[in-house]
């Protein structure tokens, strides 16, 4: 999938999670935890979303890869074979 | 004959306001089945039934507002005998001893500021058997009807044009559906949020920590907790599953605080007419942020005898129904103590306020590297999180509170025993 199409499946996913979370707003290296005020449950379901929506595995110790919005677009642009 | 009533939902809780219900009269209930949804200041909260029987009579209407404690339903045990299809008319809500308590939790009423005077409606209009029964068919609250019969009493005829009109406004998010189908319990949860409020949920938080402050002598102690064979047992139990069975340390701070209470347990339960009332069950209050402000503690059930799968489940479940509305009045009234886990973005260290009559709450900091002396004397790097108690000292002292403290970091130690 494209980086845009990934960004559309966060963002839907955070929607879910956090309504008020404006994906858009936050810069390419910022923390999504921290700008989007996202605690640890939050972040899990998260990756849970992710997992089930484009079936891809990610493992706990991949996720300080997904802390920043660049990185996580990158590993999930991986992940789904580009 | 049982009557339903307008619960407690917590030492703060003075109101609700019924915002629909989920059966109607002739409908047979079970214990713990959800039968109305009510909106309180803590939001809308499924409220559950704790009789077995049948639906006789809905005595309020969606959109009124009564104290706690205000009969809200008549229910016919099994085996009872129908009241004779009702020709003896219901006394209207107004009738009923509204802001008299059943069964005194006397120190919470005493100190609560006065409950409000009733409001209108139950003062009320006179409203004929039939058209109350009307009333609750379509939806109407009867204090948004005006009356045209003798001394202004409510028709029939009132409570259709009341509806017509209403419909015709297309008013607000209306409330429930007219007509005999129950809505699911499931679409109320599918619901966004309703009925949460960020001022008065400001006013309950301001009531319920006001009276702790005013009323409990808080001792507080503190250690800190080595984490790192916790950590491990979760990385190794988190690499073999999916995420959606994955488990966050939290789940195993709340276990760790369950078993030491097994072990402590004059800090499970409450304060209540001048002496301590041990708690059901372990039951802990767990509390969540919501976004938007505010702050809800709803319990996790037998959190001791449940295995961290299913309470990683739990947690998971309440704090997606605190953000999103569909807590249940039992998860809002049971918690036997409360903890407060600030998270990995939190503070260090939380000395808690607690949340009457509750006798303890626990505080777990972030979990973070620190320097730690380890058991050869060597100084390294080591994950640690900071666990408080805050307790009443009318009800324990610190000999016991440590106690509690170093049983909750000695099941840290030993995860796989959680």
């Amino acid at each position: 999938m494209t980086r845009e199409e990934l960004e559309r499946v966060v963002a839907d996913v955070l929607a879910g999670i956090a309504p008020e979370a404006d994906l858009a707003s936050v810069k390419p290296a910022e923390d999504l935890r921290e700008a989007l005020d996202l605690d640890s449950m939050d972040f899990l379901n998260l990756v849970i979303g992710l997992h089930e929506r484009l079936g891809i595995d990610i493992p706990e110790a991949d996720y300080p890869k997904l802390f920043s919005k660049e990185g996580l677009l990158a590993y999930l642009v991986t992940k789904t074979g580009g | 004959m049982g009557l339903f009533r307008m619960p407690s939902l917590g030492a703060d809780m003075e109101a609700g306001t019924l915002v629909e219900w989920l059966v109607k009269p002739g409908d047979s209930v079970k214990r713990g089945q959800v039968v109305a949804v009510v909106e309180t200041q803590k939001g809308a909260i499924e409220v559950e039934c704790f009789e077995e029987g049948t639906v006789e009579e809905l005595l309020l209407a969606p959109g009124q507002k009564v104290p706690v404690e205000t009969p809200m339903a008549r229910i016919r045990a099994p085996g009872e005998v129908p009241a004779a299809a009702a020709p003896a008319a219901p006394p209207p809500p107004a009738a009923a001893p509204a802001a008299a308590p059943r069964e005194a939790p006397s120190v919470a009423k005493a100190a609560a500021p006065p409950p409000p005077p009733p409001p209108a409606p139950t003062a009320g209009p006179k409203v004929s058997p039939a058209a109350r029964r009307r009333a609750l068919e379509l939806g109407v609250p009867l204090d948004r009807i005006h009356g045209t019969g003798p001394d202004g009493a409510i028709t029939v005829a009132d409570v259709e044009a009341a509806a017509r009109g209403a419909a015709a406004e297309a008013p607000t998010p209306a409330p429930a559906p007219a007509g005999p189908v129950s809505p699911k319990a499931e679409a109320v949860r599918a619901a966004p949020r309703r009925g949460f409020d960020p001022v008065e949920m400001r006013k309950a938080i301001a009531a319920a920590m006001s009276r702790s402050k005013r009323e409990i002598p808080h001792y507080y102690l503190a250690t800190t907790v080595e984490m790192a064979r916790a950590l491990a047992f979760l990385e190794a139990v988190n690499r073999e599953r999916p995420p959606p069975e994955r488990l966050l340390p939290a789940v195993l701070l709340l276990k760790a605080t369950a078993l030491a209470l097994r072990e402590v347990p004059e800090l499970n339960g409450f304060w209540v007419e001048g002496g301590f009332r041990p708690g059901p069950g372990i039951h802990l209050g767990w509390a969540i942020s919501l976004r938007g402000g505010g702050l809800v503690a709803p319990a996790i059930h037998d959190v001791d005898a449940r295995p961290l799968p299913e309470l990683m489940a739990a947690l998971r479940d309440l704090v997606g129904r605190a953000r999103n509305g569909g807590l249940k009045s039992s998860e809002l009234a049971d918690a036997t103590l409360t903890i407060t886990s600030l998270g990995e973005r939190g503070a260090e260290a939380v000395l808690p306020v607690i949340y009457p009559p509750q006798v303890a709450m626990v505080g777990f900091g972030a979990i973070v590297r620190r320097p730690w002396v380890d058991d050869e004397g060597g100084l390294v790097a080591r994950p640690v999180v900071q666990v408080s108690l805050a307790a009443d000292h009318r009800a324990s002292d610190g000999h016991l509170g440590s106690r509690f403290l170093a049983a909750i970091a000695d099941h840290l130690q030993r995860p796989e025993s959680l």
